[in-house]
């Protein structure tokens, strides 16, 4: 079909051509004769394409029955097109502003273009909502939102008496921040130490060599983290633990925690450099100049006027942590566990949501709902953080500009 | 006050914090690739035995048709049997003969299946042919289980070394270049599986992803960036969605996928479709961002000398300003589709997470990304897979190696041209 309406989108193109050319052979033209072309067929193909489409979306939605009549459709599609062509045609004259025509469709296309991340955004927000409202309906968000047993019924066990599962979301929210704040403690100081030495003594040549290579493990995808947490990490762990006499699960925390945090540093370092930049040369040269070191010019002046932006920088690696999926999936335990101990196994938000949709389920039960319901709490906490964090920033910047 | 020394010394030691942390961070760097380098090496070799296979006429076609119909359904394991034997002659008993045909892979009767289906003429010949081993054999082979350790903890007995030995001293024991884990899909059996189903995959899902996302993202871009009216309420919130889209976890993407994609749309399940699909909306505030990047470096005398002579606003901006953008715009295309290369939960959730041999024909049959393949690997305690989940690790990486040095370069290349 669509292939017809292009065959029938480069017949208007020469039909729309020749006459402009034939009219330029004895008037002026206030477009060019290539321009009169396109704009025959954009706006001929376009008109019969709407009408596919809507024909299509009418079908699906509302009238089924429409489909009995398709054959009208490539009939109808067709008449459309004659009937924008013939006009369009008719419309061809000396003075017609074919250009200004086309590049107003030339911007609507664009303007649309750019209004989908809109869309994108209310689907997002519409497709977690709807089935998160859902899920609400059985289990109440109180509940949900301050229970503290997690079990939702396993696939395995589907069919069993009375295995209806608990939906306390506590142990998930509490796993989650332990092993964020892990990854913290490992990337917050690493990163910005590292930031700092980069921007205020490194020499030029050592920066430049130093600071790729750090973005690299930016780059990783982060399976590969959690294959090097699997592998590595966690019996590295679990064995030093085991010769000082801690048992350490194998799935701890700390692991997943550890290499997550890895995975920030190289966030924190260039956000914290950009920061860091940022501060205004006279502030330092001031502390310089009554004689302060270096490293006491960093941590009174610097550090104090970037303070700001810093605590965003590091808010935003947060929501990086809270969103995780793949390391925590493959390194953090899998079954909820409260407790604030990062030797023990504790389990995600992101780590249930896949387990509760991976595998065959339908997809009206109260399992896959609550995937969804922990998608919108994510969905949030993420959404908070990254906006008080960049407004942290923006503030941070207007203040020395 | 502290004194002079002690304020230097301080300076000194924050100094070393720096060092030390730049350090530390490097050496994990380090130790990461150490730890998948040397895990993964040996993946690229397989262990193969030779068998002297007797094609025999009254095992595969007594009645001497020559027609492939009848000859397929034979019994090729008793060809690859009856080579063993003739190798290790005298072993007696069922559990031990089990044991011994057990060195073999299983995809040795398929491959003498392929070569009599290649050519019938072959039935009634003599001919030495390279299979592959077992999985155990090829990790002892490649020194993954150590031959001094006690038996009980091997997974390979005493016997069995010594029919391996017997293999060993007539070299008719060998590691070839590992051709399967390049050309075939995933198995159960290790030395089998292969990530070229997986590869596949994820090249099908980009190719959606960039068509999707590239011609969108830049069209987002040059309105934003050239014909958006300035201090809009429509636009300020098209920025801020921007924004806020590109901060949001992966997975939510995959949640947005499984609902409107999947159940709303009655898209297929496992598709590479839908993963391009979801991908795509991944990419495009990368490919939005960096390209509003690359537009705003184009210096404004290109443009005011288009319009100067006359031409419209969309014609300088499409023919003079574009063009010379578009280098910078590549790299961030590309940036994108290495993240979206090694990105794996969203898909994940819309279910291209699968055991899945066969290799994807279409864009619409079940298939895994590579790093999927990898998590579903990684996720198998054989220690076949370890090392081969190492090796598509290895892969992968070239891949993003190669895609991020091609934007740097496109990168160096276009500043060089506009300065």
């Amino acid at each position: 079909m669509f292939f017809i309406i292009a065959l029938l989108g480069v017949s208007g193109y020469f039909a729309g051509l020749r006459k402009s050319l034939i009219i330029r052979e004895k008037n002026t033209l206030h477009s060019t004769p290539i321009y009169h072309g396109v704009l025959l067929a954009v706006n001929s193909s376009l008109a019969s394409i709407l009408t596919l489409v809507v024909w299509l979306i009418i079908e699906k939605n509302i009238f089924y029955e429409l489909k009995f009549f398709r054959e009208y459709l490539y009939f109808l599609t067709f008449i459309v097109f004659s009937f924008t062509a013939t006009l369009t045609y008719n419309k061809i004259k000396h003075e017609f502003k074919a250009r200004d025509n086309l590049e107003k469709i030339i911007k609507l296309f664009l303007l649309s273009c750019s209004s989908l991340a809109i869309l994108v955004t209310i689907g997002i927000f519409l497709s977690v909502i709807f089935e998160s409202q859902k899920f609400f309906n059985t289990i109440p968000i109180i509940d949900f939102l301050f229970g503290t047993h997690w079990s939702p019924q396993m696939p395995i066990r589907e069919d069993q008496v009375g295995s209806s599962g608990a939906f306390g979301a506590v142990p998930l929210f509490t796993g989650t921040f332990l092993i964020a704040f892990i990854a913290m403690c490992i990337a917050g100081p690493i990163g910005l130490m590292s930031a700092i030495y980069l921007s205020e003594y490194a020499t030029k040549n050592v920066r430049n060599f130093i600071k790729p290579l750090t973005e690299i493990l930016a780059g990783i995808p982060t399976v590969v983290y959690g294959f090097f947490a699997v592998i590595v990490v966690a019996p590295f762990i679990r064995n030093t633990g085991e010769q000082l006499g801690i048992s350490i699960a194998s799935e701890s925390a700390l692991a997943a925690g550890l290499v997550m945090g890895i995975m920030i540093i190289p966030f924190v370092s260039s956000i914290s450099d950009d920061v860091i930049n940022a501060v205004p040369r006279n502030l330092k040269d001031g502390s310089l100049g009554i004689g302060a070191t270096k490293s006491e010019t960093i941590i009174k002046v610097i550090i104090p006027a970037a303070l700001p932006g810093i605590i965003g920088g590091l808010l935003l690696a947060v929501s990086r942590a809270i969103g995780e999926t793949m390391i925590v999936v493959m390194a953090a335990g899998m079954s909820a566990n409260l407790t604030a101990n990062p030797f023990e196994a504790v389990t995600t938000v992101t780590v249930q949501i896949v387990i509760l949709l991976v595998g065959d389920q339908e997809f009206d039960s109260p399992k896959t709902l609550a995937a969804f319901a922990l998608g919108l709490v994510l969905f949030f906490i993420t959404l908070i953080l990254n906006y008080i964090a960049l407004h942290i920033v923006r503030k941070y910047r207007e203040q020395y500009e | 006050m502290n004194n002079l020394k002690s304020r230097q010394a301080k300076e000194k030691r924050f100094q070393l914090y720096g060092i030390f942390s730049i350090l530390i961070a490097l050496s994990l760097l380090i130790i990461l690739f150490v730890s998948i380098v040397s895990q993964g090496y040996t993946a690229f070799k397989e262990t193969r035995i030779q068998l002297p296979i007797n094609f025999n006429e009254e095992i595969l076609d007594p009645n001497n048709t020559k027609d492939w119909n009848i000859v397929k359904k034979a019994n090729f394991n008793k060809l690859v049997k009856n080579a063993v034997d003739e190798i290790i002659p005298g072993v007696e008993g069922r559990g031990n003969k089990r044991k011994l045909y057990k060195l073999i892979s299983s995809s040795a009767e398929y491959k003498l299946r392929d070569l009599v289906e290649e050519n019938i003429e072959i039935i009634g010949t003599k001919e030495k042919i390279w299979v592959l081993a077992d999985d155990d054999v090829d990790m002892l082979i490649k020194g993954h289980i150590k031959r001094d350790l006690p038996e009980s903890e091997r997974r390979i007995d005493n016997q069995e070394l010594q029919w391996i030995a017997i293999l060993e001293s007539k070299k008719i024991i060998k590691k070839f270049f590992n051709k399967t884990l390049f050309t075939k899909g995933d198995s159960a059996e290790s030395e089998q599986s292969g990530i070229l189903g997986a590869l596949i995959g994820s090249l099908f899902a980009l190719t959606i992803t960039l068509v999707l996302s590239f011609p969108i993202g830049i069209a987002t871009a040059v309105y934003l960036e050239e014909f958006a009216p300035k201090n809009n309420k429509f636009i300020d919130f098209v920025e801020v969605n921007i924004n806020n889209l590109a901060a949001i976890p992966s997975i939510i993407f995959g949640l947005l996928g499984l609902a409107i994609f999947l159940n709303f749309f009655g898209m297929p399940r496992s598709a590479p479709l839908v993963g391009g699909l979801v991908l795509s909306l991944m990419t495009l505030p990368t490919i939005i961002i960096s390209s509003r990047a690359a537009l705003k470096s184009v210096p404004p005398s290109i443009k005011e000398g288009a319009l100067g002579l006359g031409a419209s606003n969309v014609q300088a901006v499409f023919q003079h300003v574009v063009p010379v953008a578009l280098p910078g715009m590549f790299t961030g295309t590309i940036i994108g589709m290495a993240q979206a290369l090694g990105e794996s939960a969203p898909l994940l959730i819309i279910g291209m997470v699968a055991f899945i041999v066969d290799i994807p024909q279409t864009m619409t049959d079940p298939a895994t990304a590579l790093p999927i393949q990898i998590y579903l690997w990684a996720d198998t305690p054989e220690r076949g897979f370890v090392e081969r989940t190492s090796a598509a690790i290895m892969v992968l990486l070239v891949f993003l190696v190669f895609m991020n040095s091609l934007a740097v370069y496109l990168r160096k290349k276009y500043e060089k041209d506009i300065n």
